[in-house]
This record gives structure tokens, C-alpha cells and sequence, in this order.
């Protein structure tokens, strides 16, 4: 005899422990469509409702979307690959190889989708921001959330730019080197730049100094740009998109039809 | 107890033309973020499967590498240090492309077009934008693909080596020419559009009108710098004892 499907559904869901975890049914009701955003801690920064032209996907090709979701994945594989590196210029390399070598299960792995995740982020990102353009989606009344977003950019390209001195080959060291050259030539704050004499700048005291934590890339510019990947820009960026996400809701998703 | 006017007032008239249609965040848009995602990491792990991120040899100080090029996403500027003094293209250049593009909702006057693709409403707007997207872009292939040893042009199909042919030397133009050039291309470069395009100039009123000018010259005028020092081997437009352009 087949078991009676419904009463064992009914038995698992018609109970006082269930009821307390799952707020709703789940029959396809109106109500429960709204209630299945409203209820959930992680789904309600939506509406309950939007309308038909703003989720076309050729109106917004997912990409606001699909770059917050780059970033959680870099988070998750990101504090995961922190368990396996040492911010030290004696071990860094080393730890790039057991990861790359497997010698981490599945090491290899992790470090690569992190560094293309990385890499898919910064497009995601510029091609959202050409979206918001070619719909005019910036003007009013979402001029700020314009202006958040270009913060936004910046961090994006910084965290991937801290990230790649991080590994601490040639490759990452030599291309943070011309990075943070260029803020040795800022105008007034950097030793190279122009009317840097008018306010004493020099090698051991300008912007490119403070970054380093030095006067060329050594164990604290290593240090640095682990604490800033790992921990300030990311709270920074993590916070503007929650502000982000607000003025969407506040100002209204600018899709209509 | 009774609202006194409650009774004096004509309940509102219910909203007869129906806005546009809404449909249900759940499952309509969350089904569509949920696949969207899906295919993302099916893309990265397959990407991720068979290509490995680079890892060169260990670190060394001593050893430069030729040519060291910065992440792809600044190879644009990197590109534009061949072109200008690193104080332009590594800071001021960045700089005016952050501020410029924070300032565009503030000095773009256009209401139409807001919220859907329109060519035809923002010809202008649309135009300009695309075109600095696009040179970043342009840059960066040029930066990754076409540049060799001491940044030395080669074809991605062409062999580095080290044999390439001495470039031309490099001459500037004397200072008071260059004052004047410059004065000339933002002075002309701004007054002429808004004698010739003087709805659009008084639309905007003088101050956006100038910034939307100031950051369309200076991108324009990047371009234009290359050109100068590609076709005619000039090294700066304007030579200081302070600066150089
Ligand atoms: C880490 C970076 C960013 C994240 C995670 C993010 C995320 C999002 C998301 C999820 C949306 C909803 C609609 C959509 O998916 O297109 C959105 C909308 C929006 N974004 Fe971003 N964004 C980022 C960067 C930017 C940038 C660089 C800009 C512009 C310079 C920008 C400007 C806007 C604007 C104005 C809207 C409202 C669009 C509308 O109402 O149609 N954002 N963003």
C-alpha cells in the first residue's frame, strides 16, 4: 500500500514546531505572495509587488543584482581563503602555492573563483552603472543614488586593487608598485607631484607613504592592503549598498511600462 | 465618534485609470534574481574549473617586472602616463572622471528619458557617455593587448623583443604658445557651442553649462594630446617650471 502522501505532509506541518519556524503557508494565495517578502528578513528589502516593465531583464540585464551577488560571493570565498593566509611576506607566497597546489582541499578552486569573482564584479559594476545611464535611471529624483553608486565603483576597483598585492608575486607587486607610484605625484600631497615643496612633502611623509606604511612595498604595504581588502573597504562598500538598496526603495525603481 | 465631515464629503473617486500593471515580487522578480544567480556561479566554477588565476614567481624588489602593468581596470590611465605626467593621468585625470561622473544628475537638465533606453530624447547625453565609456575600454585593450617591454608598441600577433625601433624625440611647444593654445581651445571650445547652440546653453545656465563644457574639453582634449604626441612627437602642450601638460 502506497503511503498517504498528504498525511504525512500534513503531519510534518500541522504541528506547533513547525508553525513557530514558518510564519505562512504556502499555498499560492495572494496573500501569501506578499506575506513570502514581508515575512522574510532577507527578501523584504523588496516590494511585495513591482511592476511588469521594471523586471524585464532586458530593462535592467540583472546587473545591480548580479554585482551585489558577486559580492557576497567574494565575501563567503574571501573570509574562507582567510583561514588559509598569513598577511606576512615570509608566508603570503607560500600559502598562494598550497592553495593553488591543493594542498588546501579544493584550494585551487577557491582562489580562482575569488580572483575571476573579483575581476566579474568590477564589469558587473561599470555595465550597471551604463544601464543606469542609457535609462536616464539617475535623474529625479534619484540623483543620490547616482552619486552612492560612483562611490561604489571606486570601492569595487579598490578592493580588487588591494587584492592583488595580497598574493605577493611579481605580478601583484610590481602592479601595485605603478598604482601607488601615481599617488607619490599628487599635486601638493605627493613627494613627485607638482608643488609638493609648498607643504613639505616628501618621500618619508606624503599620501604614497601613508598608504605603504613605507617608502616602497614591504612587509607593513602588505599588511595594509590585507586589513583595507579584508576589512575596510568591504565594511565601507557593505554599508553604501544597504544605503544603496534603501533609496531604491525611498525614490522609487525608476522602471515603468 | 462621527467625523462631522464625513458625512459632507464625496468619498474620493477611485483611481479610474489603472497605473501600470504589477505582478508579484514573489516568484516573478526573486525566481528571476534566483536564476540569474545560479548562472553566475555555474559561469564562474566552469570558468574558475579550467583557468587558473596567475601566480608568477615569489616577489622581488630587485627585480622589475618589464613591463609592469597596473590591473587591467586602470591600463586606461596607465596608457595615458605615455600621454601625460603621472600627476594628470594617475591623479587629476581619476580624479575630474569620479567628480564628472557625480556630477552628471546634477547637470543633466533633460527630463525625458527617465527610466526606459531612448536614443532620440538624449542625443546629447547619451552620446557623450558612451563615447567616454567606450575610449576607457579602448584604452584598456590597447594597455593589455598592445603593449610590450618598456611599454613599446607590439601587435598582440607580434613577438616582444627588446629590438624595437628608437622612438622619435619628443619636442615641446614654448610656453607662451601653449598658454595660448590652451587658453584658446577651453575659451573657444566653450564659447563657440553656446553661440551655436544657444537653447542649449540657456537651458543650462552658465555655471552647469560651464562645468558640463570644462569635463567634455578636458576629455576631448585627452584625445586630442594623444594625437599631438603620436603625429607630431609633441611631449608637452604646456611646459612650467612647476607642471607640464
Ligand atoms: C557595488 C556596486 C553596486 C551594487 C551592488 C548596486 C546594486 C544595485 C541594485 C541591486 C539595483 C537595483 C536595480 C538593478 O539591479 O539594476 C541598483 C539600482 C541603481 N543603481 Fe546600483 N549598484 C552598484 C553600483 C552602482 C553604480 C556604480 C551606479 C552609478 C554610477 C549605480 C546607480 C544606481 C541607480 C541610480 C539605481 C536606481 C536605478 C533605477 O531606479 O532604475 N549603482 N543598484
Amino acid at each position: 500500500m502506497l503511503p498517504d502522501l498528504k498525511e504525512i505532509g500534513d503531519k510534518i506541518t500541522q504541528n506547533n514546531i513547525w508553525k513557530s519556524i514558518f510564519r505562512h503557508g504556502y499555498e499560492d494565495t495572494p496573500r501569501n505572495r506578499m506575506l513570502q517578502i514581508l515575512g522574510n528578513v532577507w527578501l523584504h528589502i523588496h516590494p511585495t509587488t513591482v511592476t511588469k516593465g521594471s523586471i524585464n531583464i532586458s530593462f535592467t540585464w540583472c546587473l545591480g543584482g548580479l554585482t551585489f551577488f558577486v559580492f557576497l560571493f567574494e565575501t563567503l570565498t574571501g573570509v574562507l581563503l582567510m583561514f588559509y593566509y598569513t598577511p606576512d611576506v615570509n608566508r603570503a607566497y607560500a600559502d598562494m602555492l598550497d592553495l593553488s597546489n591543493n594542498a588546501i582541499p579544493l584550494g585551487r578552486l577557491l582562489r580562482n573563483t575569488h580572483r575571476w569573482a573579483g575581476h566579474a564584479m568590477v564589469i558587473t559594476v561599470c555595465f550597471h552603472m551604463l544601464r543606469v545611464f542609457l535609462t536616464g535611471s539617475y535623474k529625479a529624483p534619484r540623483q543620490f543614488n547616482w552619486v552612492l553608486g560612483v562611490i561604489l565603483l571606486v570601492l569595487t576597483l579598490l578592493l580588487s586593487f588591494t587584492g592583488y598585492l595580497l598574493p605577493w608575486d611579481q605580478l601583484g607587486y610590481w602592479a601595485i608598485t605603478v598604482g601607488t607610484n601615481m599617488a607619490g605625484a599628487t599635486p601638493f600631497a605627493g613627494y613627485q607631484g607638482p608643488f609638493a615643496e609648498l607643504f613639505g612633502f616628501t618621500i618619508d611623509n606624503d599620501i604614497r607613504f601613508g598608504l605603504l606604511g613605507g617608502t616602497s612595498i614591504q612587509a607593513p604595504a602588505l599588511l595594509r592592503a590585507y586589513v583595507w581588502h579584508c576589512i575596510g573597504l568591504p565594511a565601507m562598500a557593505g554599508g553604501l549598498m544597504i544605503l544603496h538598496f534603501w533609496r531604491i526603495r525611498k525614490d522609487g525603481f525608476s522602471g515603468r511600462l | 465618534m462621527a467625523n462631522p465631515e464625513a458625512t459632507t464629503l464625496k468619498p474620493e473617486p477611485r483611481q479610474t485609470q489603472p497605473g501600470p500593471e504589477k505582478i508579484h515580487t514573489w516568484p516573478h522578480l526573486v525566481a528571476k534574481e534566483f536564476l540569474c544567480a545560479l548562472l553566475f556561479l555555474v559561469v564562474i566554477l566552469l570558468y574558475s574549473y579550467y583557468v587558473d588565476a596567475p601566480l608568477r614567481e615569489l616577489a622581488n624588489p630587485g627585480e622589475p617586472e618589464n613591463p609592469a602593468k597596473a590591473p587591467w581596470y586602470f591600463l586606461g590611465l596607465q596608457e595615458e602616463l605615455v600621454y601625460f605626467d603621472p600627476w594628470f593621468a594617475g591623479v587629476v585625470l581619476p580624479s575630474l572622471i569620479i567628480i564628472g561622473l557625480m556630477f552628471i544628475p546634477y547637470i543633466d537638465f533633460n527630463h525625458k528619458g527617465n527610466g526606459y533606453y531612448t536614443f532620440g530624447e538624449r542625443k546629447f547625453a547619451v552620446t557623450t557617455f558612451s563615447f567616454g565609456f567606450l575610449l576607457w575600454y579602448v584604452l584598456i585593450i590597447m594597455g593589455v593587448y598592445c603593449r610590450g617591454p618598456f611599454w613599446a608598441w607590439f601587435w598582440p600577433w607580434e613577438k616582444w623583443t627588446l629590438a624595437f625601433p628608437t622612438p622619435p624625440p619628443l619636442w615641446s611647444l614654448p610656453a607662451p604658445v601653449g598658454v595660448l593654445l590652451l587658453l584658446a581651445y577651453f575659451g573657444l571650445g566653450t564659447w563657440l557651442p553656446a553661440r551655436r547652440w544657444k537653447d542649449f546653453y540657456q537651458q543650462l545656465g552658465p555655471v552647469k553649462y560651464g562645468v558640463t563644457m570644462f569635463l567634455l574639453l578636458t576629455m576631448i582634449g585627452t584625445i586630442l594630446k594623444m594625437g599631438l604626441r603620436l603625429g607630431f612627437s609633441i611631449k608637452y602642450v604646456l611646459q612650467t617650471p612647476w607642471f607640464n601638460i
